[in-house]
């Protein structure tokens, strides 16, 4: 038996620990928002929060997330009012869908202040890992989205002190760039 | 459907896979209908009730751009006798004339004497009144609702999790199947041992499949994805490779490089005698192009939850073809169409791939062998990139005579297609069927040959190899003539008295040669490039035109950077959702470059090389340039759509932007296999 928190609720479940995260929150318990897109940590649509930080489930053992808070994109707001959620839909980001619970996941976790840097595996600089890959161009209405927003650099109700205790309601698109890498364009070789 | 708190189901045909199309047929039933668009909630009809009640819902196709162009007059009629009939009922509840009554946002008010009665009041009444003759329709200059930006119905619940995809389906009793079908194309199954695997945790069953249209395979049923999936990749198998275990798409190339000497087969176009031209004349251009396979990359890894019992059959699957499906299923078990109940879903990318129904075949052989149980087949990334219906791969040599004022005076086109399954010739054709450009002389012919490899429609269908050689080798007779590329098309275009759309053509031209500044001075190492096209199809009239410019980077060293797209569009009359065209456009921008910068599925062993993300990379965040859209009036007739009248001039435009800065003209794809380096 392995226990787990998801979304702040308990399960004591009887599953391998080397199952991926991913498999246990879709197919036992039952939360389908977060997707399966390619097993190999690559594309992002199976990003969920652990502890609050973003972590690809595809490639996360359920047993390093025993005993932990995770959160799946339907525990990340009571009514989808995150402000990510909020600017998803008011940019009319989505386009298939299939992959935006995980891009939402990674902007959410952009928006905590602690730890504000994504993990290693995460960071842009590795080629292989460096931010999701795209069949659409929905990421960048997503930031353009979050550029629309008052105060530039913020998305809404968060201030610029970053040791603000509202720090969960404001997503800093740079941070979010970074994790995109979009903030210096490279050149594609 | 109207409640009677006046909330207005529309039952929508079409599938969604984020085109938009939910709302964009909503809205063309809602213009009609004068309701209020805040009550509108749209839902897929039932596929089940279209058998039963003889097509009652007339197409459940979603593919080649056809939801608006084929599916507004009817939806448009549907509404209009749905408002004529709810105005019925008002009139015979109030005992006064139709004439007498207007309608706005769903309250029908009775002039005269200012009584107001909702839709949802009298929704009950009309449902039961038949009208004499069916309501005329409006045209396009009276739509008040159409032409307008509207937000997509589809995306609240795609922010929340709560959007059912095809992958997502729960059925109680459900198990989960892992596939492994034969790695070479058209092998068979040799042999497997099941006994090493059927005592690993939650093992059902393993199961093979095969069949008319079935790649054979083995499936490893159990009680969750991942027990099924671990265990198949237990499990030994060994195949038949069949005859094809040895080929390569190298060696397809090779054969087809060859073909390009002997005389097409079939010839499509022939004026004059241009091959004397090119004999005799003192200029000559000549380029050979190539491209590769292509698979769709759906996001959603293709996937079918199937229930079949003797009775009555379930499929839960995200399809461009439900009808097709359907008939394919009640084929393989025998159960009559009536009796099958095929549950459409949200469908994460489809891009034509969707609409070949060889996962709902393979499901249902699978689920034909669990006596009853339903059981959701979810196939690997690996699995989904190794079992495509792929985008032909394409060779093609061009020859031109260029007369003394730099204009093509004799043109020959030969194009070898290896293509199968959809829709044979006509996919070759397409776009190279009838010159634009002016050409005393021309032939074109082609050869059509088969390999074992599945091919089918990906976006844009024929256009995408095609509009990438013309495109091309228009810009090279520019260059070999000295002119200015846009300058050059633009003669070309005023010079064919016979091409009714020349005018149509040079204004989406210059819309986006104005607006992306063409022939401004740019910082060294940045060039331009530009094509345009109009997806003119053999069997069909409606065009879309479609310009692009690319202004593209390339560093000594030979590193690209796209920087900007700037894409003009003809939109006829109206677009019914500028919205939703936009995104369009912009997915077919990113699906463009991808292909352009990295994509190829290449064949070695009989079998398809790249399998995930690594080897078969999509575009990364920090690679989608900027991409300005203009919609431009340019026609006065409805367009063909705008699902894939785009993505094929991405391709010429940036490597003809590579040209610009390298001198380098690319004339195969995809980019990563050139050095660009330049001094």
């Amino acid at each position: 038996m392995l226990s787990l928190r998801v979304n702040g609720k308990a399960y004591n479940l009887d599953v391998e620990p080397e199952t991926p995260l991913l498999w246990v929150i879709r197919d036992t318990i039952g939360l389908t928002g977060t997707k399966f897109g390619c097993g190999m940590a690559l594309c992002g649509a199976c990003t969920v929060h652990l502890n609050g930080k973003p972590v690809r489930s595809c490639v996360t053992r359920v047993s390093q997330a025993a005993g932990q808070e995770i959160t799946t994109i339907e525990g990340l707001s009571a009514d989808a009012q995150h402000p990510a959620q909020i600017a998803w839909r008011e940019g009319d980001v989505p386009e298939c869908g299939y992959c935006q619970s995980g891009q939402i996941m990674a902007a959410a976790a952009c928006s905590r202040r602690i730890p504000t840097r994504p993990t290693p595996i995460f960071n842009g600089k590795s080629p292989t890992f460096a931010a999701a890959v795209r069949i659409c161009v929905s990421v960048r209405r997503s930031t353009a989205q979050l550029n629309l927003q008052p105060n530039g650099d913020e998305l809404t109700g968060g201030s610029d002190d970053s040791h603000s205790r509202n720090e969960s309601q404001g997503i800093r698109s740079n941070d979010l760039r970074r994790w995109w890498g979009i903030s210096a364009r490279p050149l594609i070789s | 459907m109207i409640a009677p708190d006046d909330t207005v189901t529309i039952r929508v045909g079409q599938s969604e896979m984020g085109q938009g199309v939910i709302t964009s047929c909503a809205k063309m039933v809602a213009e009609e209908l004068e309701c209020d668009w805040s009550k509108v909630r749209a839902e897929y009809v039932s596929v089940n009730r279209h058998f039963r009640e003889n097509k009652v819902y007339k197409r459940l196709t979603t593919t080649s751009s056809s939801s608006v162009r084929l599916g507004r007059p009817y939806l448009q009629q549907a509404g209009a006798s749905a408002r004529e009939r709810l105005m019925a009922a008002a009139a015979q509840t109030w005992g006064v004339p139709r004439s007498e009554l207007t309608v706005k946002d769903g309250v029908i008010t009775h002039t005269p004497t200012r009584r107001t009665l909702r839709y949802g009041q009298v929704a009950q009444k009309a449902a039961a009144i038949k009208l004499p003759a069916e309501p005329k329709i409006k045209t396009p200059d009276q739509y008040t609702l159409l032409k307008k930006p509207t937000k997509l119905l589809d995306v609240p619940p795609k922010v929340d999790g709560s959007a059912t995809y095809g992958i997502d389906v729960r059925v109680p009793g459900m198990l989960y199947a892992a596939v492994k079908a034969s790695p070479v194309f058209k092998g068979k199954l040799k042999s497997y041992n099941a006994d090493a695997v059927k005592n690993r945790p939650g093992v059902h069953s393993v199961v093979e499949f095969s069949g008319d249209e079935i790649e054979a395979g083995v499936a490893v049923v159990a009680d969750s994805y991942w027990h099924a999936r671990t265990a198949l990749d237990a499990l030994p198998i060994e195949w038949d490779e069949g005859m094809h275990g040895n080929d390569t798409s190298e060696g397809f190339f090779k054969s087809s490089r060859a073909a390009l000497d002997e005389p097409g087969a079939k010839v499509v176009t022939k004026k004059g005698d241009p091959e004397a031209l090119l004999e005799n004349a003192p200029q000559v251009v000549e380029a050979i192009y190539e491209v590769p396979y292509l698979d769709h990359v759906v996001m959603e890894p293709f996937n079918c939850t199937a229930q079949v019992t003797p009775e009555r059959v379930d499929l839960w699957v995200g399809s461009q073809e439900p009808e097709g499906a359907t008939i394919d299923a009640s084929k393989i078990t025998g159960v009559p169409v009536k009796n099958i109940y095929l549950h459409n879903c949200f469908l994460g990318g489809g891009f034509g791939r969707r609409g070949n129904q060889d996962d709902v075949r393979q499901a249902v052989a699978i689920a034909k062998q669990l006596e009853g149980r339903p059981v959701k087949v979810i196939w690997s990334r690996e699995e989904t990139t190794r079992h495509g219906y792929y985008r032909p791969m394409r060779v093609s040599r061009f020859r031109a005579a260029l007369g003394p004022d730099g204009m093509p005076a004799a043109w020959t086109t030969r194009v070898v297609g290896l293509d199968e399954n959809y829709p044979g010739d006509e996919q070759v054709l397409r776009g190279l069927h009838k010159l634009p450009y002016f050409v005393p002389n021309q032939l074109f012919d082609y050869h059509l040959r088969k390999t074992h490899v599945p091919t089918g429609p990906w976006t844009s269908v024929g256009r995408s190899q095609n509009e990438f050689f013309l495109e091309t080798f228009v810009d090279e007779l520019a260059h070999a003539a000295g002119q200015d590329p846009y300058h050059y098309r633009r003669a070309l275009l005023e010079a064919n008295a016979e091409f009714p759309f020349a005018k149509s053509w040079t204004q989406v031209l210059g819309a986006v040669v104005e607006k992306s500044g063409w022939g401004k001075q740019l910082p060294a190492g940045t060039g331009m490039g530009i094509a345009i096209g109009d997806s003119r199809r053999l069997t069909r009239t409606e065009i879309t035109i479609c310009a692009v410019v690319a202004t593209v980077a390339v560093s000594k060293k030979g590193e690209v950077r796209v920087e900007r797209l700037d894409v003009a569009v003809d939109t006829g009359p109206f677009l019914v959702n500028p919205l939703a065209a936009e995104r369009q456009v912009e997915m077919q921008v990113a699906m463009g470059l991808a292909a352009v910068l990295r994509q190829e599925i290449t064949i070695e062993k009989g079998r398809v090389v790249q399998g995930n993300f690594d080897t078969y990379p999509l575009l990364r965040p920090s690679e989608i340039p900027e991409i300005n859209v203009y919609f431009v009036r340019a026609t006065d007739d409805p367009i063909a759509g705008i699902g894939e009248e785009v993505v094929g001039w991405v391709a010429p435009a940036v490597c003809n932007a590579i040209f610009a800065v390298t001198g380098k003209r690319i004339r195969s794809l995809p980019l990563k296999r050139h050095d660009l380096s330049w001094v």
